[in-house]
């Protein structure tokens, strides 16, 4: 019973529930159950679990659209929403209130089953991603030992519910977005995964849990390049400013979702502010040394790190200004990809150097003191390679010569 | 300072180049046939000495028993400006040839006196109404618009 | 083998975020490339000229206010100014002084309102916006303390403007001088030092000088393309030709040329502004013109230099109350004329920044 180890929360449960049969060495007394029930207190604690955590989930993604809305409104010189209940903190649940009271619409010349199927997808999908994320000590539903490859499965499956959406609107705003989403999402895939990967080298696991005790020293001293590339690449994924391109308010009037109202539409804007919330707490796993904290507990600690990464999200959205698709892409190709493979290649490198083979076979292992000479190393290619492919590649468009000819549109085509 | 060309200039140069044009002279205007707009303005464009290269503004008004379609004129290599009319008589289709050709900012602004007031613009490219919506009754800002069948 | 695609035909607007009101455009799109665009409006048309002509001369000037809504006080300026060479009417001296301290501050206000819509336009989420709006707020708040209004402002009156500044008017225009050149600095660097806003404007939507000229642009959008054409400079009305200032020029007439040009006319109108402070003396604010103007038969054409370009009004009298044609020569609808040359080859997302960068106001496109 892998659950039962390690899993606090689960097991303690669990032992509330299930008979003594076989599982003394982790209850120790009778359940609540009588013997032979076991599986069914298995399932009703996973359900209770996964219940208990969604629900504490869409608490804090209300939390955060609050946190947002109010943030920009600080960013912006005004005071943002502060009517319902106390400082405005019950906006969310009049927004919501909003939302589900509104008739639901199914535009005429959409495809009534994709239509109404894209929300759901993209919301189930951002849910699925919690599965794997543990939020501090003991703390989750299950630990997978391919936690980063099913969260990388999970999050693509993303561009196809945009897709989706943005095929089954039968709009042409939406069919922009949709098109973007294609071209967008999966681009940045690419850089994502093999940002991972130096993170991956270093753990030597894929369990984000084993990932979180592997890290002697945060990762972001270790990865400065890989965490620059994964919170670029991540924000481009969960479609923020400045690579909003699926929905650019200012551009595609609201992108994928232009026909959506009602509930369908909250259910994209939840799966929008619940996106930056999974991915504030996979990178707070993966990069910033998940739960673990002095002195507070390791929940609280979990929290701080995903809302600080989360402000981070916020302040860019209220500053940057959008990047024209093309640039966008080559932003992708041009840029990051190469980062990320020298990334890749410089931390398997160093890896060999300093690295030395442990008795029992467990993989590779650093003395602290070569992981800080590794951080100095890494801090230092990670400037000069942004540095230098900043000069090198430009996304700017190329200067006409005043007097020469605009293209015309039959050589454009 | 952009000075403005007396109409008696202006029908100095005209005539050199399109005799029989220019109708007559007053102050600051020069008052041609409708049939030779498209005719003097070249030359006022073209012509060294004028060059008026800048078309500030199309307007036509009502005058009732006549349109006087006018065309301000500036020349940014000389300072100066004129003041070009043309009287349209008719009110079922009163027509005069277009500048579109020689200015393009002329494309709205003859598009908007054909919308507003109904002067046609012979050798526009593209007369369509452009403030109001195909198939609107009359031309509103003729003097006798009210009384136009709704 | 290649892939077979056709082009797809896009109503953008009149509902649309950034058509800056109800402005429509017919584009047919290959992919996300413009190949062609062809600009529809009329949507705000409230035949402006139509009523004026059964209006006085003086009541036709809240009808200029609702023209170019942003910039009021240049209207109603552009307007008595056509009216005072219909009637040879000679302003006081401290009437013109006031007129052009109001129609820069108005300038400034009009360009910070372009200025910041560019930002919006670019995808930068409102905070330029509000930023922008901040300070065009203490410019309405000075218009209020001249005429009480802040948006339909009235001000002027054929031969002057209708009442003095009042005593509080100075001290508060001295402060927001003091403190403008700061937030222009500011605004200077939010455009020329973010990358993504250079990489998404320097070279778009390039226009040149021929073009331009040829297609009667003019204002900020001409001036971009490096031609040096200010109607204050080159016919200098009221009392610029008293005072000292520089016409700042683009180079390449790009989307970032024709913002560019905008930071730098907000400096040189607030110089314009410190020196008509320190030129004004006491006096009368209004000639002796009666309440019902009738100038003599006869037509005049009259320019200024507003802040989207050259705006013009010609006014025909038969020496009655009400002017008998009242013509406006608005730059916004006439600048659009260069819109498709300019959009044709570029994307989706450069259409809505050059339409910014033209800074058109519907109020005065569909009159």
């Amino acid at each position: 019973m892998a659950f039962l180890e390690g899993n606090a929360l689960f097991r303690n449960l669990y032992c509330l529930l299930a008979g003594n049969s076989g599982n003394a060495q982790h209850c120790g007394r009778d359940g609540l159950l009588p013997a032979g029930w076991e599986w069914l207190a298995f399932a009703l604690v996973g359900f209770a679990i996964t219940f208990l955590l969604l629900s504490a989930f869409l608490l804090l993604t209300m939390f955060y659209t609050y946190l947002e809305r109010r943030l920009l409104g600080r960013f912006q010189g005004r005071i943002g929403p502060n009517r319902a209940g106390p400082f405005g903190l019950l906006q969310p649940v009049a927004d919501a209130i909003k939302l589900l009271t509104k008739e639901s619409i199914v535009p005429q010349g959409a495809d009534w089953l994709l239509y109404n199927l894209a929300p759901l997808m993209m919301v189930v999908v951002m849910f699925m991603v919690l599965a794997v994320i543990p939020f501090g000590k003991h703390t989750f539903i299950a630990d997978l030992n391919v936690g980063v490859l099913f969260i990388i499965a999970v999050t693509s499956v993303n561009a196809l519910a945009v897709f989706m959406a943005g095929i089954a609107s039968g709009n042409r705003y939406a069919l922009f977005g949709g098109m973007r989403a294609v071209a967008q999402l999966i681009s940045y895939e690419v850089p994502m995964v093999l940002s991972i990967v130096g993170v991956l080298l270093l753990a030597g696991s894929l369990s984000l849990v084993e990932i979180v005790e592997a890290q002697v020293i945060p990762f972001f001293l270790l990865q400065p390049l890989g965490l620059f590339i994964f919170v670029v690449s991540a924000s481009a994924e969960m479609n923020r400013p400045p690579f909003d391109q699926l929905e650019a308010e200012s551009e595609i009037v609201a992108g994928y979702h232009t026909e959506y109202g009602g509930m369908k539409f909250g259910l994209f804007y939840l799966a929008e502010y619940a996106a930056v919330l999974t991915t504030s707490g996979v990178i707070a796993t993966l990069f910033l040394d998940g739960w673990e904290g002095p002195l507070l507990p390791s929940h609280v600690w979990f929290l701080m790190k995903v809302f600080f990464l989360a402000f981070i999200f916020i302040w860019v959205r209220a500053t940057l200004p959008r990047v024209r698709i093309d640039q966008t892409m080559a932003f992708a190709w041009k840029f990051l990809l190469p980062l990320g493979i020298i990334n890749v290649f410089m931390t398997a490198a160093e890896l060999l150097l300093f690295g030395h083979e442990e008795a029992g076979g467990q993989g590779i292992v650093l003395s602290t003191a070569d992981l800080w000479l590794m951080s100095v190393v890494n801090f230092a290619v990670a400037v000069v390679g942004i540095g230098a492919f900043s000069r090198l590649v430009s996304l700017r468009t190329p200067a006409l010569p005043v007097s020469a000819p605009k293209p015309s549109a039959a050589e454009v085509v | 300072m952009i000075r403005e060309l007396p109409g008696e200039e202006l029908a100095r140069h005209v005539q050199v180049a399109c005799p029989g044009a220019v109708e007559r002279w007053e102050g600051l205007c020069l008052w041609v046939k409708p049939e030779r707009v498209l005719e003097v303005c070249q030359t006022l464009k073209e012509t060294p000495g004028m060059g008026f290269n800048l078309l500030n503004a199309i307007s036509a008004v009502d005058y009732v028993e006549y349109f006087e379609v006018v065309y301000h004129l500036t020349s940014t290599a000389h300072l100066h400006s004129a003041v070009l009319k043309a009287k349209v008589y008719g009110r079922e289709e009163p027509s005069l040839p277009s500048v579109v050709g020689l200015w393009l900012g002329a494309d709205f602004q003859e598009r908007e006196v054909w919308d507003l007031m109904g002067v046609k613009f012979l050798g526009h490219p593209n007369l369509k109404r452009i403030l109001l919506w195909e198939g609107y009754p009359g031309h509103p800002l003729r003097r006798d618009y009210l009384e136009a069948p709704r | 083998m290649p892939m077979r695609s056709e082009p797809v035909t896009v109503n953008v607007g009149p509902q649309h975020p950034s058509t800056h009101g109800v402005f429509r455009l017919r584009i047919t799109f290959d992919g996300e490339v413009i190949l062609d665009a062809e600009p529809v409006f009329g949507y705000l048309h409230r035949g402006s000229e139509k009523l004026a002509e059964e209006r006085t001369y003086t009541q036709v000037i809240t009808l200029t206010d609702r023209l170019d809504y942003v910039a009021s006080m240049t209207n109603n300026q552009a307007y008595v100014l056509a009216c005072e060479k219909l009637a040879g009417v000679q302003p006081p001296e401290r009437g013109m002084y006031l007129r052009v301290i109001a129609a820069e501050l108005q300038r400034i206000a009009s360009h910070l309102m372009a200025t910041g819509f560019l930002l919006n336009d670019l995808g930068a989420f409102a905070t330029p916006l509000m930023y922008c709006f901040r300070e065009r707020e203490r410019i309405l708040d000075l218009f209020e303390m001249l005429c009480g209004a802040r948006i339909t402002l009235s001000y002027m009156r054929v031969g002057g403007v209708f009442q003095d500044a009042p005593e509080e008017f100075w001290p508060a225009l001295r402060i927001f001088l003091g403190e403008m050149p700061h937030y222009i600095d500011e605004y200077e660097r939010l455009l020329s030092e973010n990358e993504i806003l250079v990489t998404r404007t320097k070279g778009v939507s390039v226009l040149t000088v021929d073009q331009a000229l040829n297609g009667s642009v003019t204002g900020p959008v001409l001036r971009a393309t490096g031609f040096p054409w200010d109607l204050r400079k080159v016919d200098p009305y009221e009392v610029y030709g008293r005072v000292k200032f520089d016409v700042p020029l683009g180079r390449a007439g790009d989307n970032y040329d024709r913002f560019k040009i905008r930071i730098d006319e907000m400096r040189q109108s607030l110089r314009i502004v410190e020196q008509c402070v320190e030129q004004i003396e006491p006096g009368p604010v209004r000639a002796d013109v009666p309440a019902l103007v009738r100038p003599p038969v006869g037509d005049a054409y009259s320019r200024i230099e507003g802040p989207k370009g050259e705006l013009g009004f010609y006014l025909v009298s038969d020496g009655s109350v009400a002017p008998y044609r009242f013509k406006i020569r608005s730059p916004s609808f006439i600048n659009l004329t260069v819109l498709r040359d300019m959009l044709i080859g570029w994307k989706l997302a450069d259409m809505i920044v050059t339409l910014g960068s033209i800074d058109i106001n519907m109020g005065e496109v569909d009159r």
